[in-house]
């Protein structure tokens, strides 16, 4: 079975759950065999890993008909593709697009990012997924999160062929409530012209047949998993430099995620607990905030900002900490307690996250119920036994949730709609 | 001939309140009122007055015939004497018949067995003492929290003076063995052993309105028919089960109660009699010796204690727990006491089990807590302030013996003064006595030296 994928995020180069969750399923969907995947990234680096997809960058993807040799192509896009099929894909050119500002090879810019002109970059990125959609050969359209949606819905009008969405999460988790209506017109129209909806939990699952008034039978839920640590981060010795528990919070510090109610609880902790320190580590539009929240509930000297965090450095920071905490008012799934839970940290879940479905050795509280968080905070620091088990258990439990099962499940959705 | 023994266990804890670390050392109280009263008046309502009722036209329509058995821990007694009296006075009419025995158990529902010997005792003492105060009668046999059950448990309560005890027919013990006979305990012979039948007493407590299940639906007449029907010889059939299986885990939708009043009818067709387990014991000889070397239990698909002490959290709980038993029973403050036997109650630990399967299901049913964790959490931050409460009394510096040492010093320092006091009067009045007897022969010479002087100056003058 041949599937295009659509996507925004991909490892190394990513900036949140999004490239993670789709290069863990690509490579999942890519163990249970038979499968070929075409994987569209708007900017490849050449460095990504290419074994079990084929990845095609819209950025080297021509839109306007440019006369370049060989070893041109081979010298400006030889990192990522081969002159071949740059110019396979150069004879797929379906419309004049030279209105568009195009670079000497004939290709859109893309950033790769979430620029202030994203709206126009989702354009741009549809224009060549038409492009793409007449030059390669496949059985199945699937579009990861919205930025992809239109270009999916493209796709699908031109050869015609069954259009999957995997929603990794909708803009009410985003901006709880207040949703950007050209955000929520995009996010509508992709999931009116799917044929099937995916969602990462059943909190999701119930957010679009609800909220954007999808039909049931049309939405099912794949759980995310979670890669299995490489074993260079499992042998990575952190070294702490206090014998003082160390109580994280990391991710992007927005709304979303809940900051206030981690800074909150831990005043509360430290009315009682002497022997902690707070982290909260990421970067974000509230981090101001909350910097001037620690300061004024007096627990600054506890409370610690690391800023943002990359690669390995997230893992030391783990490997650092003695309980995870995950805050989040609206998330989708949230990976990062299992990477937590990986490294045998224990963590404390909101109840409003998606992960919470499956995991069962995590602490899981309301997110607005302050007390609970620092009461689950106070006693996986106090009480050792709790702590080793959790360490224990949840590594176990985690170890078991894989990308292969969650792959299968999104094969077994292809293989219906083809009616296999 | 066949006999068959109905025993019914009504135990309800003292549920915690949420209590957050925050409170530790400012609030001491630990218990949610609204959740216990609202359970237990539920219960009662549905199961308890309902079921008493039936047993009650049991009895009668039969002619005192029917026999029947209870266990109340110590702490759904306070329970029901608070909230549920009624529940208790027509306890006391169904004892009144003479049909009705009442066993003996831990006042607190506790796994103090398995730990604390020494409390085991008291709380055994003081459970008695309850039963005998609200019921008039002296249990006679033993039932220990939820079935549990080991050799080593038969010598404490073998000397407790009771003789005999129930447990489960757990199967990895039994073997080939059929639970429908008297045992003996390995250890005293003297201490008979009544073994629980798990399938009949299944079939009515999970089974019976099962819709799906192959006897469906289940009559009394086939019931005593299964009863009559197994092998010459197995004469004794133990149903014992949590009283709450009549109206709440079978409600009384199901037939339950109707069920139950034509038991004894069919009984008496079959030749099959009911009898109390005091009356088995009296009447039936004992098949042989039934050796438990890891203690059992009714609980869970592994019938043994991994129900409340199967993970780390409630091993830690429990040590925890225990490990300030024998300085608080050093303790008098009276509300520390009585928080002391009610943070014993095994339901803490059974809500910290992190079993899945249909056994985690059961263990969630019972649970107020959202998971185990929850639980573990909970129950720790009440344990830590009740904790700092003992010490506060005695500091932990002291240790138990010298602690022990100083307190009987003080109790008897009364007796003790009075000794003192009295030696001191005596040797005082010893004291005055030889002073007198001093001055006494003093005033001799003296007389004498002044007679001698006035008549010395006698004969100056003359």
């Amino acid at each position: 079975m041949k599937a295009l994928m659509f996507g925004w995020e991909f490892p190394p180069h990513i900036l949140g759950g999004l490239g993670t969750a789709s290069y863990g399923l690509t490579k999942g969907m890519a163990q249970c065999g038979d499968m070929e995947i075409t994987f569209v990234i708007p900017k490849p680096f050449g460095d990504e890993e290419k074994g079990f997809a084929h990845i095609i960058g819209a950025s080297n993807t021509p839109v306007v008909y440019k006369d370049v040799d060989w070893d041109y192509v081979q010298q400006r896009y030889g990192y990522c593709m081969t002159p071949q099929e740059y110019y396979d894909l150069r004879s797929h050119i379906y419309g004049d697009f030279s209105y568009l500002k195009t670079n000497d090879m004939g290709c859109i810019e893309f950033s790769g990012k979430y620029p202030d002109n994203l709206l126009e970059e989702i354009n741009n990125y549809s224009i060549v997924a038409g492009v793409i959609a007449r030059k390669e050969n496949f059985d199945i359209i699937h579009s990861h999160d919205w930025l992809t949606y239109p270009a999916g819905i493209h796709a699908k009008q031109i050869t015609g062929k069954p259009f999957v969405i995997h929603v990794h999460a909708t803009d009410f988790d985003r901006s709880r409530g207040n949703v950007n209506p050209q955000v929520f017109a995009i996010e509508k129209d992709g999931m009116s012209h799917a044929d099937h909806i995916i969602t990462v939990s059943n909190l999701t699952r119930k957010t679009v047949i609800d909220k954007y008034g999808i039909d049931p039978s049309k939405v099912t839920t794949v759980h995310n998993a979670v890669e299995p640590m490489s074993p260079e981060i499992q042998n990575m010795i952190v070294k702490k430099g206090t014998d003082e528990k160390v109580i994280t919070f990391l991710g992007r510090i927005t709304m979303q995620k809940g900051p206030e109610y981690f800074v909150e609880a831990a005043a509360k902790v430290l009315q009682k607990a002497k022997n902690v320190r707070f982290v909260m580590a990421g970067s974000g539009d509230m981090m101001n905030e909350m910097i001037r929240l620690a300061a004024r509930r007096n627990i600054a000297d506890r409370f610690h900002f690391t800023g943002f965090l990359k690669g390995k450095q997230v893992y030391e920071m783990l490997k650092a900490s003695d309980v995870y905490v995950m805050p989040s008012v609206s998330e989708p799934f949230g990976i990062s307690p299992l990477e937590a839970m990986q490294v045998g940290v224990p963590s404390i879940i909101s109840k409003q996250s998606g992960c919470a479905e499956i995991l069962d050795n995590a602490i899981k509280v309301d997110y607005w119920d302050i007390d609970a968080l620092a009461d689950a905070m106070y006693s996986i620091i106090t009480y050792p036994s709790l702590y080793n088990f959790m360490k224990v258990e949840g590594k176990a439990e985690v170890d078991e949730i894989k990308w292969e099962y969650a792959g299968k499940k999104v094969i077994d959705i292809y293989k219906k709609l083809l009616h296999y | 001939m066949k006999t068959i023994c109905f025993y019914f266990q009504i135990h309800q804890p003292f549920r915690l309140k949420r209590y957050r670390f925050f409170d530790i050392g400012s609030d001491h109280y630990y218990y949610d009122d609204f959740n216990n009263e609202e359970i237990i008046k539920d219960i009662a309502r549905k199961s308890y007055i309902p079921a008493t009722r039936t047993l009650m036209e049991m009895i009668n329509n039969s002619d005192g015939k029917f026999k029947v058995a209870f266990s109340l821990s110590g702490v759904v007694m306070e329970q029901l004497e608070i909230y549920v009296p009624e529940f208790i006075e027509s306890l006391k009419e169904l004892a009144a018949t003479g049909s009705v025995e009442f066993l003996s158990e831990t006042y607190s529902h506790s796994l103090s067995s398995l730990k604390d010997s020494e409390e085991f005792e008291r709380q055994v003492k003081m459970h008695s003492d309850k039963i005998f105060s609200l019921f008039g009668q002296r249990p006679a046999v033993f039932r220990n929290t939820e079935l549990i059950y080991s050799d080593d448990l038969s010598d404490v309560i073998s000397e407790l003076g009771f003789k005999g005890v129930i447990t489960e027919g757990a199967k990895h013990i039994l073997g080939w063995k059929s639970p429908n006979y008297v045992y003996e305990s390995a250890s005293n012979p003297n201490l008979k052993l009544l073994l629980k039948n798990s399938k009949l007493s299944d079939d009515i407590c999970f089974n019976f309105s099962k819709y799906d299940w192959s006897e469906y639906p289940l009559t009394a007449d086939k019931f005593i028919n299964w009863v009559a029907s197994t092998p010459e010889g197995e004469n004794v059939i133990n149903l014992f089960m949590n009283y709450e299986t009549l109206g709440s885990m079978q409600p009384e939708g199901t037939g339950i109660f109707e069920f139950m009043k034509a038991l004894p009818r069919f009984a008496e067709q079959n030749n099959i009699s009911f009898s109390t387990p005091s009356q088995i014991i009296d009447n039936y000889p004992s098949a042989g010796v039934f050796s438990v070397l890891h203690p059992i239990s009714w609980a869970d698909e592994e019938r043994d204690t991994s129900a409340w002490l199967g993970n780390v959290l409630q091993k830690e709980a429990f040590e925890r727990l225990y490990s300030v038993g024998e300085r608080v029973r050093l303790c008098s403050d009276r509300r520390l006491l009585q928080d002391w036997d009610y943070l014993q109650s095994s339901d803490h630990f059974y809500y910290m089990s992190t079993k899945r399967k249909s056994d985690g299901a059961m263990h969630k049913l019972f649970s107020p807590y959202d998971s185990p964790y929850e639980a573990f959490t909970n129950y720790m931050n009440v344990l830590s302030d009740f904790i700092m409460r003992v010490q506060q009394q005695y500091p932990l510096t002291i240790e138990n013996e010298e602690l022990n040492a100083l307190l009987t010093t003080i109790k008897n320092q009364g007796t003790e003064i009075h000794k003192l006091e009295d030696k001191l009067l005596k040797a005082k009045a010893q004291n005055e006595k030889t002073k007198k007897l001093l001055e006494e022969k003093e005033g001799k010479t003296k007389t004498k030296k002044s007679s001698e002087k006035e008549s010395k100056s006698k004969t100056v003058k003359e």
